[in-house]
């Protein structure tokens, strides 16, 4: 009898007429919890009840405590007749069992309806007693806390980075049982929500052990989704990072950055041994995407290099005609497995990490976007109602996922996630991660106890600089002692494998700002901008979208026409993701994330992720359209316009961007592949920008991107190209948490859910005239946010992720959740002029980094071996080359080459000028609203931060299931009125909740799911949304006692020299 | 709504009705409503465009489902209005179009309808909530800015004066409302906002008809509204209570302001509220007893011989300064002559004063304390009615 659950009553607000006679309402209120009930008195003729209950006890398990909502129903007394029910509200008690989050839970809780939506409030006292019970841990994981946040969370340091943990439950679906048939559509929404409540705790708790077992007390980037499969039954699974996690003690988090410098170079736990294993300079260096298809009877791997010289895909075919595989095939996994010997990574069955931004120091190179898909049928599942099929199916891509990271030259993957799209019976797994080589120090057990330590790992916002975050940077002079340290800004874009045996030819040339080791020239990933990073300009959002109709199908045969057109369509999307990041003058990728979605007659794909122009990397080359038949004149003239068109637009958004990379000297130094091989010294004395854009263009000219004209995907791709509106004047935007080169946010914010659906009516659509709908209605929901959001501008809009369905046949569904963050114009200015004028002190700077470089290559300049595990799965791949040439002839026809445009060297990222505090610029009205208390403000934000704010506590995880149903569609406004107040609702029950907490924010807020569907005919319509989220509290910043001295933005990194004010 | 497209040939730019030029680009809109629901986007696109893409070329999609929420609700003070104003969506688009929304973050007509709809379903969910704008403040369903609320309650209760002119004075009652269609037809409001103004008249009235305390005060408390606004719905609910024939035809020329003055100082001096702070009771009614005293009033009127002597002494006292002296005599009932013989206001207010004054001496008049009270509301009222 571990635990004590109190509940009280107190009184209600705003409840609905349900006696018409007399306009008032006899509510009473049922507390549920198990299966344990209590009743308050009814509270007769009043809208306002004021039950001031007796405190209603339950003595429970804590396992129980974990998995069981507590459940609260307001009722309507009818002395004749049944008690009608008024709605619910759904208390999830987990933030009360961690020592550290939550101690009470009391305030104002809609009361919510699956069928009327919210009617009136509820406020409620609760609390938990916790015995101590010596055998507390044998099913109940309690007191283990969960982030939603995808970094260490800002109050917290990790001793201690764990590693993957994944669990999955599955349950019946409560519609699809034959009892539906004769209950209430409110039974069984009811019946519904409380089910995924149960699970989301099961999963939970069953989460949490396994944090236990590994010896761990969190679980950070904790991501939970739910499949509806329909027949085969309702799915919960979520994956995270286990971590050990120390509270900072409040106060000394302000003061470790300072001390940053004065950290010892190096840690005890330097052992030799793993610094042999895991030396960089053995890796040499490729960026690389891996598109993997893996269906039933086909299974193809597809591997391209980031610039689209495919020649060696990881292309296999096993072999036609075995059938769907619902089972997994273990064997060749467990050699695989057995591989893996004596890195403390390596033992692990998945170096995984959900997160995607990390201590600096802690990724030591990225190599490149891996991702995995898996075309599954649910009809074909044995026993629906075991977890273990889908286990199988998500091993299996995990393993392949795993595979295709040490094909990278990487023993980890980073940036993480899974998620699937069901139609009918087909079902898409699918995942995706960074390949990457981690520092190994933050996965050994007692190595971070060394002094200096700390400050890395946690990410205490510096004060003043809230939100660029630039500062961590600063640590980067701590590290050169490490084995495997390079200069930390631009050590991760170094190639993290050799460049002698690289799987793809590439381009490499020497980094940019150590001119130590070799860097691509194109870098996609799927984590955040690393603190450390230089950046020149600003960064932008970049959207590639696809359309690609498909025959109506059933079973075997829609899954098989299902796989094979995903290998093409990840590969137009990588065409299209390509060209657009050359259109803006950028060299890498972050935060981009690949959703496919299935429909009965097309497959959707849209790919979105954050461009900027990564200082380490080469400057991209033009894009050249060349036509291939010989042509007359007007063809040349039709050429040469877009040609042109392509070109003013490169200029012009080098120009809005801010990207003026300071010229330079350097010499490029070829790929490893000789015939590719040069050497070109380019010297430009020039300063200016006008220079520059010169510059590239003529490169343009001559070794560009081509686009050959007469391919009719060429075309489609070059109309993309020039169709997407530029962003209205004061606008940014980018998916990732912050934009890289805006530091000065307001605390102005502005979090909003925009979903739209479309009917497509025309049935005959071809793929153009599909992707030419799809791409302008991206546009347009991009430019409607635009204009709703103008009065924010300056702004930003910042996590900008779209997420598409097909909910019907020839419907589409577009929903994005993101935030606008105004920041300060004159600051920017400023700081933009600032990084204009650094670049005439690129010498100094450049001084410092070389003195940097040679110190720390001095010790670890010795080639090594190629990493183990490498060679073996490269062999697999050049050996399964032949075998399908006529894929590769396909892929061929379509690849195209990149070579450097010009050149630069270092980023003259000096942004130190110290930023003026700004004010806040919060409206707050010292006119208030004379009528009792005023409901707390509640700011909701997908970031991990609020700017201008200091988090000072987690209150707990925040993750909700609402089902909302009408048979009154168009009295409640039509679709949009009906989904618009859910929408509204599902916020309301979400800020009353971390209010009741005691919180006035939520973080990394994200609407996991939102099904939609209709019924226009008979005038009904279903929603499903799920959403997830940190509850904290906050504090302004200038509501802090003393303001240290500001920290420098130092995205330099380069030189860890600080400029501190 | 549904948006269609068709992008046709530079020909059938003749027929297009409405254009708007886009930045630069050159895009002009024919813009029709055949169907009630759907708005047809007619668009002409210049040679200047790429001629690869100036293919006739019509595809269609329609949005289904299209909608914006914010953490903060979102809410455009001039869109607002234009709501508030009773404008259909289609309507209110035009009106913006032509106010220059679209040269603001290139929008298009597209961006602009989806815009004002999705507004426009804001406010109208909101709406539920004005009417009782104590709970805007406790609701948990919106998360509005104080300032907000405070910009959001005093509009919609805000009202045109031509409209409450024409409802002064008569029953808020459904007979009325049955005639709104005549006061949109006659005052150029449209009935959808006639409507919203009719009710909120008629809600104010029903929840501070039965209130005790002070009836600006009341309206204060239950509907959160300024205190200017609170005293002109005091007179809405002071002439709808006590009937007041304002709508003869002598009286036409009068401004709801007029009206609005004139219960002010009703309600000030006359009523029992006025008189007693302490006093449990409504400002809604005018005080009997104080009626009653004013029949004594009538003696003045009345009795021959106390009219005479009352009338030689303001004579007496305004001889000379005035010219119009002579026509004076007959005028003790007056604004109407005075306007006729075009009385300056400053004329007036010199005959008020002497009016009262000489009152208090005569001997015989004994309810000196009363005609203070009256003659300070009437002279007042007086001065505010007598204009053009």
């Amino acid at each position: 009898m571990p635990g004590k659950l109190k509940a009280k009553i107190v009184a209600g607000r705003h409840l609905p007429v349900m006696d018409r006679a007399s306009d008032l309402t006899d509510a009473f209120v049922e507390v549920k919890f198990g299966n344990t009930t209590f009743k308050t008195d009814v509270y007769p003729k009043s809208l306002n009840p004021q039950w001031n209950s007796e405190w209603f006890k339950f003595e429970v398990d804590d396992e129980d405590l974990q998995d069981e909502p507590l459940q609260i129903t307001v009722l309507d007394h009818d002395t004749y007749s049944a008690n009608d029910a008024i709605g619910k509200v759904y208390i999830d008690i987990d933030p009360l069992l961690s020592s550290e989050a939550a101690t009470v839970i009391s305030g104002w809780f809609p009361i919510y309806d699956t069928i009327h939506g919210i009617r009136g409030e509820i406020n409620v006292l609760v609390k938990v007693d916790l015995f101590n019970d010596l055998n507390r841990f044998r099913q109940s994981s309690c007191g283990v806390k969960f982030f939603c946040t995808t970094s260490i969370p800002r109050c917290y340091r990790a001793a201690l980075v764990h590693g993957f943990v994944e669990e999955l439950v599955v349950n019946e679906d409560p519609e699809y049982q034959w009892i539906d048939r004769i209950r209430t559509p409110r039974a069984s929404n009811e019946a519904r929500q409380r089910l995924i409540s149960l699970m989301s705790g099961e999963l939970q708790r069953k989460i949490g052990l396994k944090v236990l077992e590994m010896g761990g007390n969190a679980v950070v980037g904790y991501l939970q989704c739910f499949d509806l499969e329909g027949e085969s039954g309702l799915v919960v699974r979520a994956i995270g990072t286990a971590c050990t996690l120390d509270k900072l003690i409040p106060g000394t988090a302000s003061n470790t950055i300072t001390h940053t410098n004065t950290a010892p170079a190096s840690n005890a736990c330097n052992s030799p041994s793993k610094e042999i294993k895991e030396s960089p300079m053995a890796h040499g260096c490729r960026s690389s995407h891996n598109s993997p298809v893996h269906s039933a009877c086909s299974s193809q791997r597809l591997s391209h290099s980031q610039n689209f010289s495919v020649s060696v895909p990881t292309l296999v075919f096993t072999g036609m005609g075995s059938g769907i595989s619902v089972g997994k095939e273990a064997g060749p996994l467990k050699t695989l497995l057995r591989q893996q010997a004596q890195s403390a990574l390596e033992q692990r069955e998945f170096p995984f990490f959900t997160l995607t931004c990390f201590p600096p120091g802690f990724l030591v190179h990225i190599g490149g976007v891996v991702s995995a898909r898996s075309v599954k049928l649910l009809d074909r599942i044995h026993n629906p109602d075991e977890p273990e099929t889908r286990d199988a199916w998500w091993e299996e891509i995990r393993q392949e996922i795993k595979s295709h990271a040490k094909a990278l030259g990487c023993h980890a993957v980073v940036g993480y996630s899974e998620s699937t799209t069901i139609c009918e019976e087909v079902c898409i797994l699918s995942a995706s991660g960074t390949a990457a080589m981690l520092n190994p120090r933050f996965m050994r057990e007692g190595c971070l106890d060394a002094g200096g330590s700390d400050q890395r790992l946690s990410r205490q916002p510096p004060l003043g600089m809230v939100g660029s975050e630039r500062a961590e940077g600063e640590v980067s002079s701590s590290w050169l002692g490490f084995d495997d340290a390079s200069p930390p800004s631009c050590g991760f874009c170094h190639i993290p494998y050799d460049e002698f045996n690289m799987p793809f030819p590439a381009q490499l040339t020497y980094c940019y700002h150590c001119r130590r080791q070799k860097v691509p020239d194109v870098l996609f990933t799927t984590i955040d901008l690393p603190a450390e990073a230089a950046v020149t300009g600003k960064g932008c959002l970049i959207q590639a979208r696809l359309c690609r109709t498909k025959k109506k199908a059933q079973g075997e045969v829609n899954a098989t026409a299902i796989s094979n057109l995903l290998p093409f369509m990840e590969y137009e999307l990588h065409t299209q993701l390509m060209n657009k990041l050359k259109l803006r003058c950028m060299n890498a990728l972050f935060g981009l994330r690949i959703q496919i979605s299935v429909g009965e007659n097309m497959l959707l794909g849209l790919a979105s992720a954050t461009g900027v122009y990564l200082s380490a990397l080469p400057a991209p080359g033009g894009i050249q359209i060349a036509g291939k038949t010989p042509s007359d004149l007007s063809y040349d003239q039709h050429i040469s316009t877009m040609q042109k068109r392509i070109n003013d637009t490169i200029v012009m958004n080098k120009e809005f961007y801010n990207i003026h990379p300071p010229e330079c000297i350097e010499e490029v130094v070829g790929s490893p592949i000789p015939d590719r091989q040069r050497s070109r010294l380019f010297r430009s004395t020039s300063e200016s920008s006008d220079e520059l854009s010169e510059l590239d263009l003529s490169h343009g000219k001559k070794d560009a991107f081509v686009l050959e004209i007469d391919d009719t995907d060429a075309v489609e791709d070059i109309q993309s190209l020039l169709t997407d509106a530029p962003m209205p004047a004061g606008f940014y935007s980018c998916n990732t948490e912050v934009m890289p080169g805006i530091y000065n946010w307001t605390s102005g914010l502005q979090m909003f859910t925009s979903v739209r659906v479309y009917r497509l009516n025309n049935a005959n659509l071809t793929n153009q005239g599909l992707n030419k709908i799809f791409t302008d209605l991206c546009e347009n929901l991009l430019k409607s946010l635009y204009f709703k959001l103008r009065s924010m501008i300056p702004c930003c809009l910042c996590h900008l992720n779209f997420t598409v369905a097909v909910p019907e046949e020839e419907l589409i569904q577009v929903a994005v959740t993101a935030v606008a963050m105004s920041f300060d114009k004159e600051t920017q200015l400023a700081a933009d002029k600032a990084l204009n004028k650094g670049s005439g002190e690129n010498e100094e700077q450049l001084q410092f980094s070389m003195e940097l470089c040679g110190e720390s290559t001095s010790s670890n300049n010795q080639p090594t071996a190629k990493p183990s595990g490498l060679p073996e799965s490269a062999m697999t791949h050049s050996s399964s080359r032949d075998r399908c040439s006529t894929w590769l002839e396909l892929l061929r026809l379509k690849a195209h080459t990149i070579r450097r445009g010009s050149v630069k060297t270092i980023s003259s990222s000096e942004r130190c000028s110290p930023l003026p505090e700004v004010r806040s610029r919060s409206l707050r009205s010292t006119r208030s609203l004379p009528c009792g208390a005023p409901v707390t403000v509640v700011k909701m934000t997908p970031l991990s931060f609020l700017p201008r704010t200091r988090i000072v506590k987690y209150l707990g995880i925040i993750n909700m299931f609402f089902i909302r149903e009408t048979t009154s569609l168009r009295e409640e406004g039509g679709v949009s009125g009906f989904l618009h107040s859910f929408i509204a609702e599902v916020f309301a029950m979400v800020r009353a909740h971390v209010a009741a907490l005691g919180g006035n924010a939520v973080v990394s807020y994200s609407m996991k799911e939102c099904v939609f569907m209709e019924n226009p005919n008979k005038n009904q319509a279903q929603c499903l949304i799920n959403v997830s989220g940190d509850a904290v509290i906050f504090v302004r910043e200038s509501d802090q006692e003393a303001i240290p001295p500001l920290i420098t933005s130092g995205q330099t990194s380069t030189t860890g020299a600080d400029g501190t004010t | 709504m549904q948006i269609r497209y068709a992008v046709f040939t530079p020909i059938l730019c003749r027929t297009q009705r409405f254009n708007c030029a886009i930045n630069n680009t050159r895009l002009q809109m024919l813009f029709t409503q055949t169907v009630p629901g759907a708005i047809y986007l007619l668009a002409t696109v210049s040679p200047r465009l790429d001629r690869y893409i100036t293919l006739v070329k019509a595809y269609k999609m329609s949005m289904e489902l299209d909608v914006f929420v914010g953490n903060t609700t979102i809410m455009d003070m001039e869109v607002y209005q234009l709501w508030l104003d009773g404008l259909t969506v289609s309507d209110a688009v035009k009106v913006r179009m032509d106010e220059g929304a679209l040269l603001e973050c290139e929008a298009n007509p597209e961006v602009l309808t989806s815009d004002t709809m999705d507004q426009f379903r804001t406010f109208q969910m909101c709406e539920r909530l004005l009417h009782s704008p104590t709970k805007l403040g406790s609701q948990l369903l919106y998360q509005i800015p104080a300032q907000n609320q405070i910009i959001l309650i005093e509009r919609y209760y805000e009202f045109d004066s031509v409209f409450a002119r024409e409802v002064l004075g008569k029953k808020l009652s459904k007979g009325t409302k049955k005639d709104l269609d005549d006061i949109s037809c006659k005052t150029g409001i449209t009935l959808k906002s006639c409507r919203r103004q009719f009710d909120n008249f008629k809600r104010v009235f029903k929840v501070v008809e039965e209130l005790k305390g002070p009836l600006v005060e009341n309206i204060q408390r239950h509907f959160l509204l300024s205190d200017t606004l609170a005293r002109d719905y005091a007179a809405i609910v002071f002439f709808a209570n006590s009937r007041f024939e304002t709508g003869k035809r002598k009286l036409q020329y009068l401004s709801f302001q007029d009206f609005a003055f004139c219960a002010g100082q009703l309600i000030s001096y006359w009523t029992i509220g006025a008189m007693d702070s302490m006093m449990e009771d409504m400002d809604v009614d005018l005080e009997k007893e104080f009626l009653n005293e004013l029949k004594d009033l009538k003696v003045l009127v009345n009795d021959k011989d106390m009219m005479d002597q009352h009338k030689i002494l303001v004579c007496a006292a305004l001889r000379g300064k005035i010219k119009v002296y002579k026509l004076m005599e007959v005028n003790f009932k007056f604004i109407e002559p005075c306007r006729y013989d075009r009385w300056t206001v400053a004329e007036i207010t010199l005959f008020l004063t002497h009016y009262t004054n000489a009152a208090h001496c005569l001997g015989t008049f004994r309810h000196q304390m009363i005609w203070d009270r009256y003659m300070g509301v009437i002279k007042s009222c007086i001065l505010q009615m007598y204009h053009e």
